[in-house]
Order: C-alpha cells, then sequence, then structure tokens
C-alpha cells in the first residue's frame, strides 16, 4: 500500500509537470469518451425504437398461432381453439397484457383505387396501448368495441387510395371454403404510426365484425402478450406455454421476427468495435505522450532505480499515470455525453430524411437511449486498453540501467 | 569486518574502435567503518568503481562482495533491493526527485523500504534540521540552491542510516564553506554510526578528510595509503 501511495503521487505530479501535453491528450480522451458515449446512445435508441416499433407491429413478446400460420397466415390456419376458452384461459392467468386478434391478407378498394393489405380484426379495449397505435392520436375515431361496423386506415393509404373520413371502402378476403368473403366498411378513423410503412401495410376492423365477414365462428388467427421487459421475456413465454395445449405454436418475438432479434445481438457486438475503433484513434495519442513523458525523465527514472526502485514500480509508476490520465478523460467524457443526452432525451426529430429511415423500419424520431452498461463498457474497455497500450513505454522505462539513465544527458 | 572487497575488476568500455579500461586488475578490502577517498583524474576509473560498488554497473570480470555477500552475480532485483537496504547513494549532480519536495525527497528511501509515514516523517524532519535545512522542507527542488539540494540528497541517502554511503563528487557543487559542513557531517556520521564512506573526489580539501586515500589512474591503483583525517 505504502508502494502505491508513492507511485499514485509520482504519477500524478508527474502527469502536472507538462500541463500543455496533458491538457492535449486529455481533450483527445475527453472527445472521445463523449463521441464514444453519445454516438452509443444515439444508435442504441435508433435499434431499440427499431426493435420497439417492430414489437409493437408484431404486436407483443410472444404469440400463439397455428403451428402452420407462419408458413401461410391465411383464414386457413386459424387457432383451433375457441377464442371465448382461450381468452377465458388467459383473462385468468393475471398476464400483464393480451389479447387475440384475427390477422388475414386481404385487399382494400376504394373507388379510385385498391392495394393488398393485412386485415386486423381486433378487441379495441383490451389492445390499447399494446400496438403501435395511439388511440389518441387518431384522426376521427377509434374502434369503440369488437362489433364496431367501421374501418381504421393508415393516413398514407387513404392518401394512396384518395379516401377519407366517412367514405366508404370494401374490403375483400377469403373464407375457409375458399369462397371470397367481401363487405363494405365506413372509414371512421385514419391512424398515424412511428413507421409510415405500417400506415399503408394495416387496416382495422372490429375482432367479431371480420369473425362475421370471414364466416370463421368463434375463431382468430393469433394471441399474444407482453411481459415487462422485451429484453428478457422468459417468464412470459412460460406462463403462456402453460396457458396453451400442444396443438398450437408459442413463439416469443426473436423467433417470429429474426431480423429483430438479430439486432441487439448485432447492436452489442457492434458497439464494441465502436468504441475499440476510438480507442485505437486515443492509443496513439496516448503512447507519444507516455513516451515523450519517459525519455523526458530518464535520469529521474534513472535516479530512483539507482535508490533501490524495483522494476517493476517504474512500470506500475507509468501505468498508474496513464490510467490517471485516461480515467480523468472518461469521468469528464462520460459526465458530457450523459449533459449532451439530457437536451434531446425527449426525441430527436429527423424527419428531413424519415422517408430514407422508414426503409429500414425507423421512425422519424430518434430518441437516444443512455444506458448504463454500455457507459461501463466503454469506459471498461478504454481502461483495459489503455493498460496495454501503456504497457510498451512502461517496461521501456522499467529496463533503463540505472548507470546509463542516470547520466543521459 | 571488511565492508567492501573488490577482487580483480576489470571492466572495459568501447568508445567506437577504441577501448577503454575503466578497471584494470583491481582489487580493495575497505573495512566497516572507513572513510575512503577515490581520487583520479577524469576518465581514471573512480566513478566506475563507485557504481561497481553500488551494485549499479557490473564488472566484465572479477568479484564484488558487499559486507560478505557477493554482488556482481545479483539480478536486477535482488541488487535494487540491496541498494535499497545498504547503501545509500550521493551523485554529483541530478541527486534528487523534481516533483517531490525535500522532506519527500528524503522519505523517499524510506518509504520505498516500507517505513510508516509518522516515523519516517519524523526522522526526514530531523535530518534535514541536521544539513541545515530547517525551514526548507516543502520546497521543491527547482526552488533550492544547488548546495541546498546537495544537502537534502545527503540527507536522504544517509536518513535510513545504510552501513555504506557511496558519494561521487558530492561537493563538486559547493562552495567551499558548504563543502567544508557537508564533509564534517560525513565524518561525525562515520564516527558517531560507524558507517562506511567511499568518496569519488578530486577535490584535495575532500580527500584532507579521508582516514584512507586510493589514488587511481587508467583504472588501476596507483597509491593505497592510510592517513590522519583532518
Amino acid at each position: 500500500m505504502h508502494m502505491f501511495a508513492i507511485l499514485a503521487r509520482l504519477a500524478w505530479r508527474n502527469l502536472w509537470r507538462n500541463h500543455r501535453r496533458t491538457f492535449i491528450m486529455l481533450a483527445a480522451i475527453v472527445l472521445g469518451s463523449w463521441a464514444m458515449i453519445f454516438m452509443t446512445a444515439l444508435m442504441r435508441g435508433m435499434v431499440t425504437e427499431v426493435i420497439k416499433d417492430g414489437i409493437s407491429a408484431l404486436p407483443g413478446h410472444v404469440q400463439v398461432h397455428h403451428p402452420k400460420y407462419r408458413d401461410d397466415p391465411s383464414v386457413a390456419n386459424l387457432i383451433p381453439i375457441p377464442d371465448s376458452e382461450m381468452s377465458a384461459k388467459f383473462a385468468a392467468a393475471g398476464l400483464k397484457g393480451w389479447a387475440s386478434r384475427v390477422r388475414v391478407p386481404a385487399v382494400i378498394t376504394s373507388e379510385y383505387d385498391s392495394r393488398g393489405v393485412t386485415l386486423l380484426g381486433i378487441d379495441p379495449e383490451r389492445e390499447r396501448g399494446l400496438t403501435f397505435i395511439d388511440y389518441d392520436e387518431i384522426d376521427g375515431r377509434f374502434l369503440e368495441s369488437v362489433d364496431d361496423p367501421g374501418i381504421v386506415i393508415g393516413r398514407k393509404l387513404a392518401r394512396t387510395l384518395e379516401t377519407e373520413i366517412g367514405k366508404r371502402i370494401v374490403i375483400m378476403s377469403q373464407d375457409p371454403d375458399n369462397e371470397i368473403a367481401d363487405r363494405g366498411f365506413r372509414v371512421v378513423g385514419l391512424f398515424t404510426a412511428n413507421v409510415t410503412a405500417f400506415e399503408e401495410a394495416f387496416v382495422f376492423a372490429g375482432k367479431s365484425t371480420t369473425q362475421k365477414m370471414l364466416r370463421i365462428g368463434d375463431r382468430t388467427s393469433e394471441l399474444f402478450a407482453v411481459g415487462d421487459d422485451y429484453r428478457n421475456v422468459d417468464a412470459v413465454y412460460s406462463q403462456v406455454t402453460e396457458l396453451v395445449d400442444a396443438g398450437v405454436e408459442v413463439k416469443s418475438w426473436f423467433e417470429l421476427d429474426a431480423y429483430l432479434g438479430t439486432m441487439l445481438k448485432v447492436m452489442d457486438g457492434f458497439l464494441l468495435v465502436w468504441v475499440i475503433v476510438i480507442f485505437l484513434a486515443l492509443s496513439f495519442g496516448l503512447v507519444n505522450t507516455l513516451v515523450m513523458a519517459v525519455f523526458e525523465r530518464v535520469r529521474e527514472i534513472g535516479l530512483m532505480l539507482a535508490l533501490g526502485m524495483k522494476p517493476r514500480n517504474i512500470l506500475g509508476q507509468i501505468i498508474i499515470e496513464s490510467l490517471m490520465l485516461l480515467t480523468i478523460g472518461l469521468v469528464i467524457g462520460t459526465a458530457l455525453a450523459w449533459l449532451a443526452v439530457q437536451p434531446i432525451k425527449e426525441g430527436i426529430d429527423v424527419s428531413i430524411v424519415a422517408e430514407g429511415m422508414d426503409m429500414w423500419g425507423m421512425s422519424s424520431v430518434l430518441y437516444p437511449e443512455l444506458l448504463l452498461r454500455d457507459v461501463i463498457l466503454a469506459n471498461v474497455v478504454v481502461l483495459v486498453l489503455g493498460f496495454f497500450a501503456s504497457l510498451s513505454p512502461a517496461w521501456r522505462a522499467a529496463h533503463y540501467e540505472p548507470v546509463e539513465a542516470i547520466t543521459k544527458v | 569486518m571488511t565492508a567492501v572487497r573488490c577482487v580483480d575488476l576489470c571492466k572495459t568500455y568501447h568508445q567506437g574502435e577504441e577501448k577503454i579500461k575503466a578497471l584494470d586488475h583491481v582489487t580493495i578490502d575497505i573495512v566497516e567503518g572507513g572513510f575512503v577517498c577515490l581520487s583520479a583524474p577524469s576518465g581514471g576509473g573512480k566513478t566506475t568503481l563507485l557504481n561497481t560498488i553500488g551494485g549499479l554497473d557490473k564488472p566484465d570480470s572479477g568479484e564484488v562482495y558487499i559486507a560478505g555477500r557477493r554482488i556482481d552475480n545479483l539480478r536486477k532485483g535482488e541488487l535494487a533491493e540491496l541498494r535499497l537496504r545498504n547503501i545509500g547513494f550521493v551523485f554529483q549532480a541530478f541527486n534528487l526527485i523534481p516533483v517531490l519536495t525535500a522532506r519527500e525527497n528524503v522519505e523517499f528511501v524510506m518509504q520505498v523500504q516500507g517505513v510508516a509515514a509518522a516515523e519516517r516523517g519524523e526522522q526526514a524532519l530531523e535530518i534535514l534540521q541536521e544539513v541545515g535545512l530547517a525551514g526548507l522542507e516543502d520546497r521543491l527542488p527547482a526552488d533550492m540552491s544547488g548546495g541546498q539540494q546537495q544537502r537534502v540528497a545527503v540527507a536522504r541517502a544517509i536518513v535510513s542510516h545504510p552501513a555504506l554511503v557511496l558519494a561521487d563528487e558530492p561537493t563538486a557543487n559547493l562552495d567551499s564553506k558548504t563543502a567544508d559542513g557537508l564533509m564534517e557531517l560525513f565524518c561525525e556520521l562515520n564516527e558517531r554510526h560507524k558507517t562506511t564512506f567511499i568518496i569519488a573526489t578530486h577535490d584535495k580539501r575532500v580527500m584532507s578528510y579521508a582516514k584512507r586515500l586510493i589514488r587511481m589512474l587508467d583504472g588501476r591503483i596507483v597509491d593505497d595509503i592510510e592517513q590522519n583525517a583532518t
């Protein structure tokens, strides 16, 4: 401990011998760690939004389907258990949120145009807050019950079909007997989605109304449940699995959408690479600073060795000096990154490039997400790599011959 | 008992094509409590002999013993430990660690030795007072004169009472009054603690304090005389 105390004292004072050089190096570390953490927060926020939007479009953390539904999501592959029976079980299970819905491909036709869409027959009360639809942001009104006769479509689809609230459209699909099942609906509301592609892809009708149109009785296409955290769905997955029998398929969101599932892992890997790349840029400056510092102090290093300090203590002194420099830079950089995130926590409007981002399923508002584990990762990686980067100059200093070092001019 | 024993030491430096014999079959014994001056013109081998005795330099051949222990074959770490525990050094120049105050410089060796803070603080103040630097304890080397710096270095060399003090031209940067004061301090320590002093110098006044004077020339001992110190 006494040795660490003197090494730390020497390292600290030596750090401030050349103020200008230390401040320049500190500025580089602060800038690097700020960029590392701030950009990580932006990227993490972007990916989280993509995942959340993706999950809200699925929707839910866990879904139940007919085993063949994912290959053929048509009315032919409905859940073989009556909806009333399933709903009773799920209602009694105390899940955080769940709903069942009819989900079939359909064609929507206005008097001007027609488009292929996914028709969702939903229970509006049960789905409130569980999907990407914000009921309060609807133009007109949202569905009021399972047997609501109206339909809610996306704003973008309404523009494409040249229709509006109050006008009628026709939805056409197939019933289980492969007969055309169609129905006229009056447009009662237009929804907006973070991902504008959703505005063209989905239309919402009452669950009972849809069941009647498709002539499927008390049957649904899917049942979904949500847990507390999309990153950890094990608990809700086990709960749902216990509620259903072997005749259906239970899948978590990352199995249902492999692209979304791999995004989380890719993001973690990408962050590590990003932190390492920034560090590599910093390391040149760091090593150069330490080499210069060692070169300037050859004689006093020789003196300390002559007085009986062991080479490993000299090695420790240089490494402590490097870690002190990095720690100060990281603390300031992290604090600045945190401060930079605060004013934009409520979101940055990137609608100017939203059309392009939409292709990737990203919303037009970015919400930076500063996770403690990302901050810890960035700081630990820099400190660990900094330790290794400082080994070379420290090793050189520790292996001076005292008699040569002390007489160095 | 013998404090230092050198047996047939040889050391040659190469400067380009030229070979310089710094030590040429040097054999000496120095008893405990000895006060020895090594005198030689520049390049005569006195600093090399001092460094070899202190474990800072290795001979090409020959043997060095400190308090009966052979040291010329020790590893770096072992030599460092030996210097830390047994030998005090005073170099001609650049004696102090610039970022430490006078007191911290004096405490440095004791701190590396692991002496408790209170004890080393007390000893450092005491020894600084003894070398006439009371009141300057918290000054950095840059804020002290050459003589004051040299006295701090002497204080550091003797504060932990090493058995052997090696001093290379300790008075080179000092005025005559300060140099006399320093030599008197060495003599007093030699008398009081039986510390062995080996001083490399070409200053005649310093030589006059020695009990034994060894003259060197071209790496060889040419004269070795006992004398009555002043």
